[in-house]
């Protein structure tokens, strides 16, 4: 659509935000990124997600988009003739969004206790974060990706995970490649998309953020 | 085309009404089984090995698990009586407000219920600035989806159940005309509609029951 102005509010090391742009990418919309500090809030950022205050917020000509699934929901159906990121058939589509929702409930918690805490605790997380990557491996199966032979929702979901699976590996003294070499195939897949492989971050990167993240925090 | 369609689901369950009503409204025809959650059923487990929760819908022997990722393949499937907007924009805001009624209102809403006493102005603001923000939706409109009930509605629905039976329980009043006149006739117009008023559990019922939980809950809980 000739004319639309689009914005991704987001951060560099937020998979959140990865989400949106990789969507974004696979359709071949211009976009600008403004990067927020969440510290020190923008204007623009508070009037647009006045509720929860997180990023990434999608602004199109003007209007917000919060919440990543439901901005790459919104843009799938805003431009729908290109790169559909959700299959067309309905029970499809419900199995695209369930597991998104799975995505959504359990990798980001359960990858934060890896780094955020200790001992036993940071033990049961490690345990079970390899029990939900197992978990989407097996709904993977022998399939490219989740969406079958095509990159889609379930793939846009996850994949901005990948750049973080460095910091959870070293903090939790783990390979994903060991415990679920499938999936970290998938993984190297998606990364030969230029529409994925522009939007993550540096696992390096990301590793120095947690590292001074915990410090900030006080964490050992 | 002769469909087979079920529906898993508690007697109690606020999230397994969504998919009552839904079905209502597209007038399809379902088996109800209800379940026992302390004694889940090998079917309901087979069709939901992830989380073994209810609501399950199954139609034509297939699975759909998640009232929200339910309601969306009701409507998705059944095409008439639509349940969400069509424009994308609208969409994005109904989903997003269904999100904010599950994480943020109901979970406030449900701190306050649990709360030792001394903790319940505090957990009541929470509460409250929620509930206002949705109060705030609802200016100029009969129903969240508009004129008749739809996705956002029933994704709300059980607002219209449940705040008044936590309200009695605690013999205080959350949602009152004054503070939330929308939200009050949202209630009254919701409770009333054909479609969802003869579907409300037991209320008797969900006293006991949400009194007895809430005990537990204040007698597990250290006071700090």
């Amino acid at each position: 659509m000739a004319g639309d102005k689009v914005v991704v509010l987001g951060t560099y090391v937020s998979m959140f935000s990865m989400r949106a742009q990789v969507a974004l990418n696979e359709k071949g919309i211009e976009y600008e990124k403004k990067e927020e500090d969440l510290a020190n809030k923008s204007p623009l950022f508070l009037e647009m997600n006045p509720v929860h205050k997180k990023i990434p917020v999608l602004i199109h000509n003007g209007k917000p988009v919060c919440e990543s699934l439901i901005i790459v929901q919104y843009i799938d159906e805003v431009w729908h003739d290109k790169n559909p990121l959700l299959p067309s058939d309905p029970y499809q589509r419900a199995q695209a969004r369930f597991w998104a929702d799975f995505v959504d409930k359990k990798v980001y918690d359960c990858g934060r206790r890896i780094w955020a805490t200790k001992g036993e605790e940071k033990e049961a997380a490690k345990k079970e974060f390899i029990g939900i990557m197992k978990t989407l491996e097996g709904e993977l199966g022998n399939k490219p990706y989740f969406g079958g032979e095509d990159f889609g929702y379930v793939d846009v979901a996850l994949i901005p995970f990948y750049c973080w699976f460095h910091a959870y590996e070293n903090f939790g003294n783990f390979k994903t490649e060991t415990e679920c070499p499938k999936l970290v195939e998938w993984a190297k897949r998606c990364m030969q998309r230029e529409s994925v492989s522009k939007s993550l971050a540096d696992p390096h990167k990301i590793y120095e953020f947690v590292v001074s993240l915990k410090k900030k925090l006080g964490i050992e | 085309m002769a469909e087979e369609v079920k529906l898993f689901r508690t007697w109690s369950s606020r999230y397994s009404l969504r998919i009552v009503w839904a079905l209502k409204l597209k007038g399809i025809e379902y088996e109800t089984i209800f379940e026992d959650l302390t004694n889940k059923s090998p079917s309901l487990l087979q069709y939901n090995p992830i989380h073994g929760k209810v609501p399950v819908l199954v139609h034509d022997g297939k699975p759909v698990c998640e009232s929200l990722v339910i309601l969306e393949y009701v409507d998705d499937t059944w095409k008439h009586n639509p349940l969400l907007p069509q424009d994308p924009y609208e969409k994005s805001m109904a989903r997003f407000w269904a999100n904010f009624g599950d994480d943020k209102l109901m979970k406030s809403i449900w701190q306050l219920f649990i709360a030792h006493e001394k903790d319940q102005d505090v957990a009541a603001v929470a509460a409250l600035e929620n509930l206002k923000i949705v109060e705030e939706q609802l200016k100029g409109k009969k129903f969240f989806h508009g004129e008749t009930i739809g996705y956002l509605d029933l994704a709300f629905g059980w607002i219209a159940n449940l705040v008044s039976i936590i309200e009695e329980i605690m013999s205080l009043k959350l949602v009152d005309g004054e503070r939330f006149p929308h939200l009050s006739s949202w209630i009254q117009n919701f409770m009333d509609a054909p479609v969802i008023r003869d579907c409300w559990p037991p209320r008797d019922k969900m006293i006991i029951k949400y009194q007895v939980g809430r005990e537990k809950h204040l007698a597990a809980a250290t006071p700090k």
